[in-house]
């Protein structure tokens, strides 16, 4: 191993940060812990399993809790999902594991599986005790990974656990991607990722940070290992393709928040517009509150009805003060040197059911920040230039395509997961595609193995 | 027509009681200005903390077994009778009695086994103005090492004989309280009567060891690093005083006017010891508990509970539940049941289906989807598919079919069927639902009139070998 700082230790928490991003859903204490471990009902065949994507055993790890058994309780969230305390914070668990909970059927509250994972898993962390997993006997097998956020790192865990080498290739300085970089930092702070990034890399994970690849650097990866993961999620950011977009003032959902977690963009002006309705832009427009905005408007094309943040994301944002401008497009951004105004046209239902602009209906929102969160694609460029017209790695809607239960391309050699082949889904999703392609990987080894 | 305004006076041995609730002989009861409090918030009565020669205590003294987050569900003591003079406790009984001359105070007493001690003990808790004695044979800790409590309890002729010394002196009513521990209440009961006793009172506290400390691997209560076995009472052990109230009471042996002790927390335990025949109930673990104030609803509940039945008085249904405890062969051996699950209840937690086939017949299946019943997918076999499913978040705009579904309304594939030729009617499943009325058990008309195994047995439908039994005490 190498000398390195842990990673976690890598990075100052800057106090401001801690304050203006306090928990948004605090940590459980040992004796809120128990009673609400004890009312779970313990479902055969959980709902709550059910709906997590990596099927988390939830009753069996909540009945390790009420048994006292802490270790065992985290050993059992771990062993489904490698980042289980990053997921205990970041999953819309409303709409996952909570929302599944039979509790809801006879006007109870669902249990709070997320709270209570998260106190199993700090439990665990405060403990000090070492990941509770070995890694498997050496087989020789190696494996690159190109991206280190939760897909690859997930799969990455599974492959170390059967005894096959594994090496991440990223861009950024530390591991996590958007688990480190681009999750609300009162769900998920910054060096909590990190903390469990590095239990995970116990296993004899390798490390490449600064790492760009590209089509020939990837053919040399695919060369050197016996399999590729591609991890890499979503690149590209949306443009509005719109006269003044250059302009200073100009910025994206992702690297607002990227900035202020890594304490590198710790101020907003007072007036910030973001542009679009995903669960991306109502985090970023909530930390334009947090960071100091005295005015924040969300715009969208479309009413609220068919955005695709989720609903208590939606209520969120307006508890913290965040308005929302519905039916309209940016048509224009007003400014020098840097942005002063955005201009926004309304949008009217055509009788064939499209939406059109409004004729005469421009308006301006005065504004010195303008954040754009209207999607990204995905970096396909270096894997369509990848292999020959016979070993091509299928794209399909800008995404990898795979096999959904083993994480396996087009070509046998490549497998994928993550939001470059969902078009961009939770952290869970994630580590839930990863988890299958570990197992997808070293079974095609295997077989491999077995032909050889 | 009008039902009758119940009342809760009643008369127990001949002592009038302005309620049947009385503070049983313990903590609570310790000292005149705790009774009087009791008696100002309800209290009918109470049995003073055991007097006799003052004994030392122990520290610590209490442990409590916690069930899923609710704290004391079965409670421990090694605390003995009395620290106080019998003098001091004498004068504290005039001057309550002199204060509350309506109210009931019982002495409980406790002295060496010689009948002088118990002639003179007698005769000065009557002095003091003591509306009845009850004879603690029933401490199973501490005192019973000394000859005492349970020491008698557990021996019949001693029972019947310290019974007999006390009556020879007593002027008021004799209760003997009586230890569950031994292996037939009724033996020590049947001495407490030939001794002349007056009347009865159960259960003392069970031997018990509530608990270690996996920490230091000592016994709770802990004394320096050490316990002792202790009395055990709370909610837990009401069901073992049930039974044992209903032994004495169907035996004509052993039957005498009875106060109920063991679990007694509210009016709804208190209804039940009434119904097996107790005259007045006594409480002391949900007092320590919450503190004398909870008797104002065990008085509340019981007259609104009396008035909807259209009881007047507690005799009116004092007893009423003894003809329906009967003897397994007595039991109708063709009345049958079957679990019916109510669908649209059901939450889908499944926790019927994993108890029918592990903890009874295998008689509930998860098939409703099937084309036909499937009564061969095993509880592995449905995890199993569980495991192999690919769930993912559900995005609002993307899938906006699968938001909520789970929430709202059962998934018919989750709702358990019961198989009802092979239903045995346990009632575990029903036991085990969390949803009120989810789960019944409903009654099948199978046509055949009712028939006991005593009735089978006689007829000889039944193979030899399988009716012979061992000759019992009842």
């Amino acid at each position: 191993m190498s000398e390195r700082a842990p990673f976690h230790q890598q990075v100052a928490v800057q106090p401001e940060l801690a304050q203006r991003f306090g928990d948004l859903h605090p940590p459980l204490d040992r004796q809120a812990a128990m009673p609400e471990a004890n009312r779970c009902l313990y479902c055969f065949d959980a709902p709550c399993t059910g709906a997590c994507p990596t099927h988390i055993d939830v009753p069996r790890f909540i009945k390790k809790i009420a048994s006292g058994n802490l270790a065992g309780s985290a050993r059992t969230i771990l062993d489904a999902n490698i980042l289980g305390a990053s997921c205990a914070r970041a999953c819309p668990v409303e709409v996952l594991c909570e929302g599944a909970c039979v509790m809801h059927r006879y006007n109870k509250q669902p249990i709070q599986i997320a709270r209570l994972q998260r106190f199993a898993m700090d439990s665990f962390h405060q403990s000090g005790a070492p990941l509770p997993f070995e890694p498997g006997a050496e087989t020789g097998l190696s494996v690159a990974l190109i991206g280190a956020g939760p897909a690859s790192l997930a799969c990455a865990a599974e492959l170390r656990r059967r005894g096959i080498g594994a090496h991440l290739y990223d861009a950024r300085p530390l591991p996590g991607g958007l688990n480190t970089y681009g999750i609300a930092e009162y769900k998920l702070p910054l060096v909590e990722s990190l903390r469990e990034i590095e239990m995970l890399s116990q296993l004899g994970v390798d490390f490449h940070f600064g790492t760009m690849i590209d089509a020939a650097s990837l053919a040399k990866l695919e060369h050197e290992h016996d399999a590729v993961f591609l991890g890499i999620g979503l690149g590209g950011i949306h443009r509005l393709g719109i006269a003044g977009e250059e302009l200073a003032g100009v910025t994206n959902a992702l690297d607002l928040i990227a900035g202020y977690k890594s304490g590198a963009a710790m101020t907003v002006p007072a007036r910030v517009v973001v542009v679009g309705a995903g669960n991306t832009a109502i985090d970023a427009a909530i930390a334009a509150v947090r960071l100091g905005a005295t005015e924040v408007h969300i715009v969208y094309r479309r009413g609220p009805e068919q955005m695709s943040a989720f609903a208590f994301e939606y209520e969120h944002a307006r508890s913290e003060g965040v308005k929302f401008l519905w039916h309209v497009q940016p048509t224009r951004i007003h400014g020098d040197s840097a942005v002063d105004a955005l201009e926004l046209t309304k949008l009217i239902s055509s009788e064939d059911g499209s939406i059109v602009p409004q004729p005469g209906s421009e308006f301006s929102l005065a504004t010195e920040l303008i954040v754009l969160s209207i999607g990204q694609s995905t970096h396909t460029a270096f894997i369509s230039e990848h292999g020959s017209e016979d070993a091509k790695i299928q794209l399909g809607r800008g995404c990898i395509l795979i096999d959904r239960a083993t994480g396996q391309t087009s070509n046998p050699k490549f497998f994928a997961g993550g939001d470059c082949t969902n078009g961009g889904r939770e952290v869970v999703d994630a580590v839930a595609d990863g988890k299958r392609a570990g197992t997808g990987i070293a079974a095609w080894l295997e077989a491999q193995h077995v032909q050889a | 027509m009008s039902k009758p305004k119940p009342t809760l006076e009643t008369t127990f041995c001949g002592i009038k009681c302005l309620n049947p609730f009385w503070l049983a002989s313990a903590p609570p009861t310790n000292c005149g200005e705790q009774v009087m409090r009791a008696f100002d918030a309800g209290w009918g009565g109470a049995v003073w903390k055991t007097i006799g020669e003052p004994i030392t205590n122990v520290s610590s003294r209490y442990s409590s077994i916690d069930w899923e987050g609710r704290r004391m569900m079965g409670f421990n003591n090694i605390e003995l009778i009395s620290d106080r003079p019998i003098e001091v406790n004498l004068q504290e009984i005039a001057e309550v009695k002199r204060r509350y001359p309506k109210h009931v105070v019982i002495a409980s007493l406790m002295v060496e086994s010689k009948r002088e001690t118990w002639h003179d003990i007698v005769q000065r808790a009557e002095d003091a103005g003591a509306d009845g004695l009850e004879l603690n044979f029933g401490c199973p800790h501490g005192m019973s090492e000394r000859g005492m409590g349970s020491a008698v309890g557990q021996v019949p002729e001693y029972c019947e004989q310290i019974t007999a010394w006390v009556k020879e002196k007593a002027r008021t009513p004799v209760i003997v309280k009586l230890t569950p521990n031994i292996s037939d209440i009724r033996i020590a009961a049947r001495a407490a009567k030939r001794g002349g006793a007056d009347g009865l009172s159960a259960i003392n506290t069970i031997n018990s060891i509530t608990g270690i400390d996996l920490e230091t691997l000592q016994p709770n209560p802990n004394v320096d690093g050490k316990s002792s076995h202790g009395g055990y009472c709370g909610p837990a052990v009401k069901p073992i005083a049930l039974n044992m109230v209903q032994q004495v009471q169907s035996d004509p042996a052993s039957a005498l006017p009875l106060s109920g002790i063991g679990g007694i927390g509210s009016w709804r335990d208190a209804a039940e010891f009434i119904l097996l025949g107790c005259g007045t109930v006594q409480v002391c673990t949900a007092a320590m508990h919450y503190g004398y104030r909870i008797v104002e609803d065990m008085q509340d509940g019981l007259l609104a509970w009396m008035t909807e039945k259209g009881f007047a008085t507690i005799e009116d249904f004092r007893g009423l539940s003894l003809p329906n405890v009967r003897e397994w062969k007595h039991l109708n051996l063709n009345y049958k049941v079957v679990a019916t699950i109510h669908q649209d209840l059901c939450i889908g937690c499944q926790l019927c289906y994993t108890a029918c086939w592990d903890g009874a017949h295998q008689c509930i299946h998860l098939d409703r989807t099937s084309p036909v019943p499937d009564t061969t997918r095993t509880p592995a076999m449905v995890e199993a598919e569980a495991t192999r499913n690919i769930s993912t978040t559900p995005i609002p705009k993307l899938d906006a079919g699968t938001l909520g579904r789970s929430s709202a309304v059962t998934p018919l594939e989750r709702i358990p069927r019961v198989d009802e030729h092979h239903c045995v009617g346990c009632n575990l499943c029903a036991l085990v639902c969390p949803v009120e009325n989810c789960i019944t058990m409903e009654r099948i008309d199978n046509g055949l009139p009712s028939e006991s195994w005593e009735e089978r047995t006689a007829k000889g439908l039944v193979p030899p070998g399988a009716c012979e039994v061992m000759s019992t005490n009842t």
